[in-house]
C-alpha cells in the first residue's frame, strides 16, 4: 500500500506541475495572472474530443490541431483584449477571469457533460510497477512533465527568445532598451501559457472525462501550486508540485478522498503565513507582497 | 436679445469636485435629485410590483449590498473574487444559530452580522500582507474550498444543508427591511469614504508603500476596511437565510462571487452608486433572461469584458459627466 501510494504521489506532483507550469510561465514573464487557464485546458480537450467525433480526425492530428488551436486563442487573447487593460492588475484579472467564465459556462449550457467526453489513451497498456497497476498514459504524464520542465529550462536559459522572456520578467523598462519587444513577448508568453494548459489536457483528460467544473479545479490547482511554490518560479512549481502531489495522495489514502482538497487548502495558509511570497518567490518578493 | 450657454454647473460647483455652492432651491435639487431619486424609487416602486417581482427585488437589494461590499474593498486595493465566502458565512451563522436554538430572526442576523464579518476578518487576516492578484487568488480560493470541507466533514447538514428557518415576520417587513439596509449602505459608506478614514484607504489602493511611510499602520486599516465589507456580505447572506428559509452549500457557489463583480464593473468601480446601479440593471436582465438558463453567466463573463476593455468608467461615471455637463440657455448680460 504505501509503496503504491508513493507511485501514485510522483505521478500526482508530476500531474500538478504539468498544470501548473503554463499559469506559471505567463504570469512569471507578462505579470497577466491567467484567470482563463482553466477554460483553455478544458477548450482544448473540448476541441479535440470535437476534431475526434465530429469531423472523424485520428486523435494524434487532431490533439496537435487543438494545441495549436488554443496557443492561437492565447495570442488573441492577450492582442484583443489584455494589451488594452496591461498593467492594470485589476482590469487583467477580471478581464481574464471573464473569458475563462464565459468559455467555460458555454460548454456547460451546450451540455457537453458526461462520461462519454473523453480523450483515448495513447497506448492501452499497463504493468506493475513496486506491487501496484500502473499504465501507460501514468508513465507518460512523469516522462513528459520531466520533458517539459527540462526544455522549458533549456528554453528560457540558451535561446534569444527565451531570454528575452527573462529580460521582460526581470525589468521590462530595461529589457525596451536592449530592444526586446516587451508586448510582443508577452503575447507569447500568454499563447505559450494557452499552449502548455493545452498540451496537459491532451496527456492528462485521458484519466479522466472533460466537464466544465474541471475547469475551475485546474485553475484552483494551478493557482495553489504557484501560491505555494512562489509565482513566477519554476523551481518553486516543481518543489510545490510535489509537495502538495505526495500530500494529497497520502491523504487520500489515510484519510479519504475528501480530504485532498483541505489539504492544499491548509498548505496554502501555512505557506501564506509564514513566507507570502512563496517558498521559491524571492525574485519578486518586494512587489507581491508589502 | 442675445442668449449664451452655460453649464448648469458652473455657478454651483466649485473646482474641487464635491464642493458645492448652493444659492437657490433650484441648484439644490440639482444636487440633490440623483441622490433622492434611487432613494424614491426603492422605495415607493415595491407598491407598485407583483409578488413574484417583489421576491426579484429582495435579490436586488442583496446582490447590490454584495457589490457594494465588493466595491469597499476594491476601494480599498484589495480585488476580492470570492464574495461568497462573506455571503456563505453570513448565512451559515445565521442559519446554525437558528436551527439549533431556534433565536428569532431579528437577533440571528445581527449576530451573523457581526461574528461573521469577524470570521471572514480573521480567516483573510494572514492574506493582507499580499498584494493585488495574490489576494484575488486566494480568494477564489476559498469559497470553492470551504464547500468541499464541508462536503467531506458533513458538519452543518454536509450536502444536503439546513433547513427549517423562522421567516421574518410579515412579507412587507421582508421586503423593506433589506432595502432600506442596501440604501443605509450605499450612503453610508460613500460617506465614509469621502472622509479622511476613507482617504487613507484609498491611499492604501494607490500607493500603500507611502501611506505606510506616513506612520499609519495599513494592516490595522485593510483589517477594518475588510471587516466592514465582509459584515456587508454576511447581512446579505444572512438575511438571504431566513428569506429562502434554508441554506446550504450553494450559498457559496460561483454566483454570488460574479454578479457582484458584474454588477460593480458594468455600472462602475469606487462610487459605490455605481455598484448599486449595476446591480439594478443586470438582476432584472438576468431574472428576465430566465428561460435562457446557463447561457446567462456567459452573458455576465462577455459582459464583464467588454465593460472593462471598453468602458471601464462604467455606466455611473460616464452617467455623472453628462449630468453634471448639461448646458442651459441664459442671456448674455450687456
Amino acid at each position: 500500500m504505501f509503496a503504491g501510494t508513493l507511485v501514485y504521489a510522483i505521478v500526482n506532483s508530476f500531474t500538478l506541475i504539468l498544470l501548473a507550469i503554463g499559469f506559471n510561465l505567463t504570469f512569471g514573464i507578462s505579470g497577466v495572472a491567467n484567470f482563463a487557464y482553466g477554460a483553455l485546458y478544458v477548450m482544448s480537450a473540448y476541441l479535440s474530443w470535437m476534431m475526434m467525433n465530429l469531423i472523424g480526425l485520428p486523435f494524434f492530428p487532431s490533439a496537435i490541431l487543438s494545441i495549436l488551436a488554443t496557443t492561437l486563442f492565447g495570442a488573441l487573447m492577450y492582442r484583443l483584449v489584455l494589451l488594452r487593460v496591461r498593467g492594470q492588475a485589476l482590469s487583467e484579472v477580471i478581464a481574464t477571469f471573464g473569458i475563462g467564465l464565459s468559455i467555460l459556462e458555454l460548454f456547460r449550457y451546450l451540455g457537453f457533460v458526461g462520461f462519454e467526453y473523453t480523450l483515448p489513451v495513447f497506448f492501452d497498456h499497463s504493468f506493475i510497477v513496486a506491487g501496484t497497476y500502473i499504465d501507460m498514459q501514468r508513465i507518460f504524464i512523469v516522462v513528459l512533465g520531466l520533458l517539459l520542465v527540462v526544455s522549458l529550462w533549456l528554453f528560457t536559459h540558451h535561446t534569444s527568445t527565451g531570454l528575452a522572456f527573462r529580460g521582460i520578467a526581470q525589468d521590462e523598462r530595461t529589457a525596451l532598451t536592449f530592444g526586446i519587444d516587451s508586448d510582443w513577448i508577452a503575447t507569447l508568453s500568454v499563447s505559450m501559457g494557452a499552449g502548455l494548459a493545452a498540451i496537459a489536457a491532451t496527456i492528462i483528460i485521458p484519466l479522466g472525462s472533460i466537464s466544465p467544473s474541471e475547469g475551475y479545479d485546474v485553475l484552483i490547482k494551478a493557482l495553489a501550486v504557484c501560491i505555494i511554490g512562489g509565482l513566477g518560479s519554476t523551481g518553486g512549481v516543481i518543489a510545490a508540485g510535489f509537495i502538495i502531489g505526495f500530500a494529497e495522495r497520502f491523504t487520500d489514502t489515510y484519510f479519504g478522498s475528501h480530504w485532498t482538497m483541505i489539504v492544499s487548502l491548509i498548505a496554502i495558509l501555512i505557506v501564506l503565513v509564514i513566507k507570502p511570497s512563496g517558498l521559491f518567490g524571492q525574485q519578486k518578493e518586494l512587489e507581491e507582497r508589502i | 436679445m442675445k442668449k449664451r450657454k452655460e453649464r448648469i454647473d458652473r455657478g454651483i460647483k466649485a473646482r474641487s469636485g464635491d464642493i458645492f455652492a448652493l444659492s437657490s432651491w433650484r441648484e439644490m435639487l440639482y444636487v440633490a435629485g440623483p441622490r433622492l431619486l434611487p432613494v424614491i424609487l426603492f422605495l415607493l416602486l415595491p407598491l407598485f410590483l407583483s409578488p413574484y417581482w417583489q421576491r426579484v427585488m429582495i435579490s436586488l437589494a442583496v446582490f447590490a449590498m454584495l457589490a457594494i461590499s465588493w466595491d469597499m474593498l476594491a476601494q480599498s486595493g484589495m480585488i476580492s473574487l470570492g464574495q461568497a465566502l462573506f455571503f456563505g458565512v453570513g448565512a451559515y451563522l445565521s442559519g446554525i444559530i437558528n436551527h439549533t436554538w431556534g433565536i428569532h430572526p431579528f437577533i440571528t442576523i445581527p449576530l451573523a452580522t457581526v461574528f461573521g464579518g469577524l470570521i471572514c476578518t480573521l480567516i483573510l487576516l494572514p492574506v493582507l500582507r499580499l498584494r493585488g492578484i495574490y489576494f484575488s487568488m486566494f480568494t477564489l480560493i476559498l469559497p470553492l474550498m470551504l464547500v468541499r470541507t464541508i462536503e467531506a466533514t458533513k458538519i452543518f447538514g454536509g450536502t444536503e444543508g439546513l433547513s427549517g428557518m423562522s421567516p421574518l415576520p410579515s412579507g412587507w417587513l421582508e421586503l423593506y427591511l433589506i432595502i432600506i439596509a442596501t440604501l443605509s449602505v450605499l450612503f453610508g459608506f460613500r460617506r465614509l469614504m469621502a472622509s479622511d478614514y476613507g482617504l487613507v484607504l484609498k491611499g492604501i489602493r494607490d500607493n500603500d508603500r507611502s501611506v505606510t511611510n506616513a506612520g499609519i499602520n495599513i494592516y490595522w486599516f485593510k483589517a477594518q476596511a475588510l471587516f466592514l465589507s465582509s459584515a456587508v456580505g454576511a447581512i446579505a447572506g444572512a438575511y438571504m437565510t431566513h428569506v429562502y428559509l434554508f441554506v446550504g452549500m450553494p450559498v457559496f457557489t460561483l454566483d454570488y462571487s460574479i454578479m457582484p463583480i458584474a454588477s460593480a464593473v458594468v455600472g462602475g468601480v469606487g462610487s459605490f452608486a455605481g455598484a448599486m446601479l449595476g446591480a439594478t440593471i443586470l438582476v432584472p436582465l438576468s431574472e428576465l433572461l430566465r428561460g435562457i438558463g446557463g447561457l446567462r453567466i456567459v452573458l455576465y463573463g462577455l459582459c464583464l469584458v467588454i465593460f472593462i476593455v471598453a468602458i471601464p468608467e462604467g455606466i455611473f461615471h460616464y452617467l455623472q459627466r453628462k449630468y453634471q455637463q448639461v448646458e442651459r440657455w441664459v442671456d448674455v448680460d450687456r
